[in-house]
C-alpha cells in the first residue's frame, strides 16, 4: 500500500517538469513572455499619458509619473475626433442590428427546416466567409459609386453586413440547433401561442448567443480598414480606423506628435477591448468548432 | 426486418395523430392540412430572403461584375467615360508575362509561408508554456495574449510603427543600449526589413488566437495516457509527437489553414507600413498591389484580374477548411 503510493508520487512528480527549479525557470519564461505581448499596449497607454517634449527624448520614459490626459483632451478638442466616432457607432448599430436580424432568420431555416437548396446555402455562407475583402473591394467600389453610396453610411454598411451576415448565421445556427424544438412545442401544448412560446421560451435560451453574435459583429464593424479606405475617400465621413490613419499623416506633415497619435489610438481600442472580452471564448470556439469539442 | 404495414404509414409522412384520424371522415384540420404544409415548406425559404438579398447585393454582383471586368481593357481613354472593349483573357494573359506580377506573388507566398510557420511555432510553445505552469502564471499570460488579440488592427499598427520609430522608438533604444549598432535605423527603408518588421507585428497579433485554440485542444490530452505512456519509457520528445500531436492534429490543421488563408490576404498591416515610409512597389503584397492598380492607376481590368486570381487561390484554400465545418453541419 504504501510502496504504492510512493510510486503513483515519483510518476506524478516526473511527469510535471521535473524539479523545483525547472517550474521557476517555466514560470519566469511564462511572465516574461506575458510582459513581451502586453509591451506595445502598456506603451500606447504609456505615450498617451506623456507630453511631447517627454517623447523626443533619446532615452525612453517608461512610466507615465506626472504624466496627465491633455493629450485626450487636445484630440478630442481637435474637432474631427467626434464625427468620426459618431460614423463607427452609427455604421456599428446598423450592422450589429441588420446582421443579428438577418442571421436569425436564417439560422432558424438552416437548423429548424430540412429544405431542398439548404446545403447549397451553407456551403455558400461557408465560402462568403472566407472570401478576402482585398478580393472584392475595387468591385465594391464600383458598386457603391454607380448607386451613388460613395461616402455614405448606408454604403459602408451594406458590405459590411454582407460581409459580417455568413459567419454571424453559422454561429447562431449553432446556438439555434442546441434549443429542442419540442420545448416550444410543450409550451404550445401548454396553451401559448406561437409567438408567446417563441418570445417566453426560445428567445431567453438563445440570448447569450445573440449577444456573442453581436459583439462579433460590433468588432468587425469597429475596426473594418479596407473597405473603408476605399468606399470612404472624403474626408468629412470617416470611421474611426480611416480617422486615425489621417491623424498619422496631418501630424507627420509637421514631425509626428507621437503623445496625440497614442492617445488617439487608445481612444479607438478602449471599446474594443472591453467588448471584446465578453465575446472572446466564443470565438475561439465558433472558429474551431469542428475540431474542439466544448 | 421487413417494414410491418404498420411502418409503412408512419414512413409515407402522416404523423400518429394523423394516422389516427384517417379511420375517421375528414374533419376541418384535415383539409387545412395540406395548405399549411406548403406554408411550411415556403418557411425557410422566406427566412432566408433577407440574408440572401444582401449577399447577392454585395457579394455576388461585384463577383459577376469582376469577372466580367477582368476581361475588359481599360486606358486612359475610359477615364473620360468611353466603355471598354471586352478583351477575353488578355489581361490574365499580360499578367502571365509580367514579372512583376510573379515578384508579388513569390513576396505573398513567401510572407504567408513564413508568417503562418512563426505564428504556429510559438502559438504552440505559449499553448504547451500555459499547460506546464500554474494558474497564476497562466492567468497572466492569457490577460497579456488576451489583450493583443483585442487591439484593433490600425491601433496596433499605430503602436508598432511608434515602437519601430527610427530615431525615437524603443526597439531601437533597447537594441543600441545592448550594444548593437542601431542607432537611427531605418527599419522600413529596407524591403526585407519592412517584411520582417511586418511578419512580426502580424506574428504578434495572431499568435493569441492560436494559442488558445492550441490550449483548448491540450486539455483533450488526458494525464492518465500521457503518465501511461512515461511508465512505458517514453521521452517528453516522443510524448509530444507520439501523442499529444495525434491528438490535437484536428485543431493544428484547422488554425494553420486559417493563418495561411489570412496571411495571403494580408492588406491593412502592408498598407499602415508603407504610409509610414517605404517605396510602395518594393513592398506590395497581392492585396496592396491590387489596391494600387484599382485605385491609384483606374486599371480596373488588371486589378480585377488579380482579384480574380487571390479569390480562386483562397476558394481552394478554404475549401478543406469548408469541408471540416460541413462535418459539423448534420
Amino acid at each position: 500500500m504504501t510502496t504504492n503510493r510512493v510510486a503513483e508520487e515519483t510518476t506524478t512528480a516526473q511527469y510535471r517538469p521535473r524539479g523545483r527549479a525547472n517550474r521557476v525557470l517555466l514560470s519566469a519564461v511564462g511572465i516574461l513572455l506575458a510582459v513581451v505581448w502586453i509591451f506595445p499596449v502598456y506603451w500606447m497607454i504609456n505615450s498617451a499619458m506623456l507630453p511631447n517634449v517627454v517623447l523626443q527624448s533619446r532615452t525612453p520614459t517608461f512610466a507615465p509619473f506626472g504624466g496627465s490626459f491633455d493629450n485626450f483632451a487636445s484630440v478630442i478638442q481637435g474637432g474631427t475626433f467626434l464625427p468620426a466616432l459618431g460614423m463607427s457607432v452609427v455604421i456599428a448599430i446598423i450592422v450589429v442590428g441588420c446582421c443579428l436580424l438577418f442571421a436569425f432568420l436564417a439560422a432558424l431555416a438552416i437548423s429548424r427546416f430540412r429544405f431542398r437548396g439548404r446545403k447549397a446555402f451553407v456551403l455558400a455562407i461557408l465560402f462568403i466567409q472566407m472570401l478576402p475583402a482585398e478580393g472584392l473591394f475595387i468591385a465594391q467600389y464600383k458598386l457603391m459609386s454607380s448607386v451613388h453610396l460613395l461616402n455614405t453610411v448606408l454604403g459602408v454598411s451594406i458590405i459590411y453586413i454582407a460581409a459580417v451576415v455568413p459567419f454571424t448565421i453559422w454561429m447562431l445556427r449553432g446556438f439555434v440547433a442546441g434549443i429542442p424544438a419540442d420545448l416550444e412545442e410543450a409550451a404550445m401544448v401548454d396553451g401559448l401561442s406561437r409567438t408567446q412560446a417563441f418570445m417566453r421560451i426560445t428567445f431567453p435560451l438563445l440570448a447569450p448567443g445573440l449577444v456573442a453574435s453581436g459583439v462579433y459583429a460590433f468588432l468587425q464593424a469597429w475596426n473594418e480598414f479596407t473597405v473603408a479606405l476605399v468606399v470612404l475617400q472624403d474626408n468629412a465621413d470617416q470611421t474611426l480606423p480611416l480617422w486615425l490613419r489621417g491623424f498619422i499623416q496631418a501630424s507627420a506633415s509637421r514631425a509626428i506628435d507621437w503623445g496625440q497619435v497614442m492617445a488617439a489610438s487608445t481612444l479607438v481600442a478602449v471599446p474594443v477591448i472591453i467588448f471584446f472580452l465578453f465575446v472572446q471564448g466564443r470565438m475561439t470556439s465558433g472558429l474551431v468548432s469542428g475540431a474542439v469539442k466544448g | 426486418m421487413r417494414p410491418s404495414s404498420h411502418d409503412y404509414h408512419y414512413s409515407k409522412g402522416g404523423d400518429v395523430t394523423a394516422q389516427a384520424t384517417e379511420t375517421r371522415t375528414h374533419t376541418l384540420p384535415d383539409l387545412i392540412e395540406p395548405v399549411r404544409r406548403r406554408r411550411r415548406r415556403l418557411t425557410p425559404y422566406y427566412l432566408l430572403i433577407p440574408s440572401a438579398v444582401i449577399l447577392v447585393i454585395a457579394m455576388g454582383y461585384p463577383l459577376v461584375w469582376q469577372l466580367v471586368t477582368s476581361m475588359q481593357q481599360f486606358g486612359l481613354s475610359q477615364q473620360f467615360g468611353q466603355p471598354a472593349p471586352f478583351v477575353w483573357f488578355a489581361n490574365y494573359v499580360k499578367l502571365a508575362a509580367d514579372p512583376y506580377m510573379w515578384t508579388v506573388i513569390g513576396r505573398s507566398i513567401l510572407f504567408c509561408f513564413v508568417t503562418a510557420a512563426a505564428t504556429m511555432v510559438v502559438g504552440i510553445l505559449v499553448a504547451l508554456l500555459m499547460n506546464a505552469v500554474n494558474r497564476s502564471v497562466k492567468i497572466v499570460i492569457q490577460i497579456a495574449m488576451m489583450l493583443a488579440w483585442a487591439m484593433p488592427v490600425v491601433a496596433a499598427m499605430t503602436v508598432w510603427n511608434w515602437l519601430f520609430d527610427w530615431r525615437r522608438g524603443v526597439v531601437n533604444w533597447v537594441l543600441t543600449t545592448l550594444g548593437l549598432p542601431f542607432q537611427d535605423h531605418n527599419w522600413l527603408a529596407n524591403p526585407l526589413s519592412f517584411y520582417f518588421v511586418a511578419m512580426i507585428i502580424v506574428v504578434w497579433m495572431s499568435v493569441p488566437f492560436v494559442a488558445f485554440s492550441v490550449f483548448a485542444g491540450l486539455t483533450q490530452v488526458s494525464d492518465e495516457v500521457l503518465e501511461a505512456a512515461q511508465m512505458d519509457g517514453a521521452s517528453p520528445r516522443q510524448r509530444f509527437w507520439n501523442i499529444i500531436v495525434p491528438i490535437i492534429r484536428p485543431v493544428l490543421a484547422i488554425v494553420l489553414l486559417l493563418q495561411v488563408i489570412w496571411d495571403l490576404r494580408v492588406f491593412t498591416q502592408i498598407k499602415l507600413l508603407q504610409d509610414a515610409g517605404s517605396i510602395a512597389s518594393q513592398t506590395n503584397l497581392l492585396g496592396t498591389y491590387i489596391y494600387q492598380l484599382g485605385t491609384g492607376s483606374s486599371d480596373f481590368g488588371t486589378a480585377s484580374a488579380v482579384s480574380i486570381f487571390v479569390l480562386v487561390l483562397t476558394v481552394a484554400i478554404s475549401a478543406f477548411y469548408v469541408r471540416s465545418m460541413l462535418k459539423e453541419d448534420a
